[in-house]
């Protein structure tokens, strides 16, 4: 079904959970998001406990023989998704500052994730 | 009400897609509708022909297939998981150059837009498997 013959958008949100390299669930769940937007949703990434860290800049992911995540992050944008929210808690739990991130995020409370989570018409977590 | 299910286990490590077939099988009961299951990472593998099971122990691609007989459900298979995976259908075993194909009947291969494009359309979309 081609995009423009669709209802209404909804609003996704997508749950990164996962630690960055360990398995392909950071890369699976960012292909989601990408057909989201070529559906044209309304796409919201969240990155909770382990997850934070897949948004760490600098990453040298070659020896793993795996793609860049800082690369594919930096293609977000051009699929106009930039509602991207971390929850605070794990990036104080992992000692990570928002400096340190390679993209810019929206830190949240814990409150505030609940939310943002019941906010959304689809959840769907990696 | 619409539902879509969403699989990213495989079944024979794990409970998941047997979860998933029981609350199929409940919510066509309860007279909804079940508009799709998407099979998704290690998912794909319910989709696997080849899987022989003992005697005693379930075999979810036959499950899978007897209940989308009867209720002419949309088994739909992440093309791109299901290749990495060895699951094929002759046209992508052809496309790859590979002598066999083992996608079991009842299922189809196809993007992950049939996996958005039903949760635009479905009132709840279950995922079962995501953390494993």
């Amino acid at each position: 079904m081609s995009p423009e013959k669709q209802p209404a958008p909804k609003r996704f949100l997508l749950i990164f959970n996962s630690p960055p390299y360990g398995t392909s669930a950071a890369r699976d769940l960012l292909d989601i998001a990408l057909t989201c937007s070529v559906f044209e949703q309304n796409i919201s990434l969240l990155f909770l406990g382990d997850g934070v860290l897949q948004l760490l800049s600098n990453q040298h992911s070659a020896p793993l023989r795996q793609k860049n995540l800082n690369a594919l992050h930096s293609s977000l944008a051009m699929y106009d998704i930039e509602s991207i929210y971390v929850d605070a808690d794990a990036l104080a739990y992992h000692g990570i500052e928002e400096e340190q991130l390679h993209i810019d995020v929206s830190s949240l409370d814990t409150d505030t994730v609940k939310r943002l989570i019941s906010q959304h018409d689809v959840v769907f977590t990696l | 009400m619409i539902f879509t299910l969403v699989i990213h286990a495989s079944p024979v490590q794990h409970q998941a897609p047997e979860t998933a077939l029981r609350f199929a099988r409940a919510l066509l009961e309860a007279g909804h509708t079940l508009h799709r299951v998407f099979f998704y990472r290690d998912g794909v593998f319910n989709g696997n022909a080849l899987s022989s099971s003992a005697a005693d122990e379930p075999c979810l691609p036959s499950d899978w297939r007897s209940l989308a007989d009867e209720h002419k459900l949309d088994l739909v298979v992440c093309i791109a998981a299901a290749i990495r995976r060895g699951v094929l259908d002759s046209n992508e075993a052809r496309r790859y150059d590979k002598t066999q194909h083992n996608l079991a009947e009842g299922f189809e291969l196809s993007g992950l837009g049939q996996l958005v494009e039903a949760a635009i359309i479905s009132d709840r979309v279950i995922t079962f498997g995501g953390r494993g």
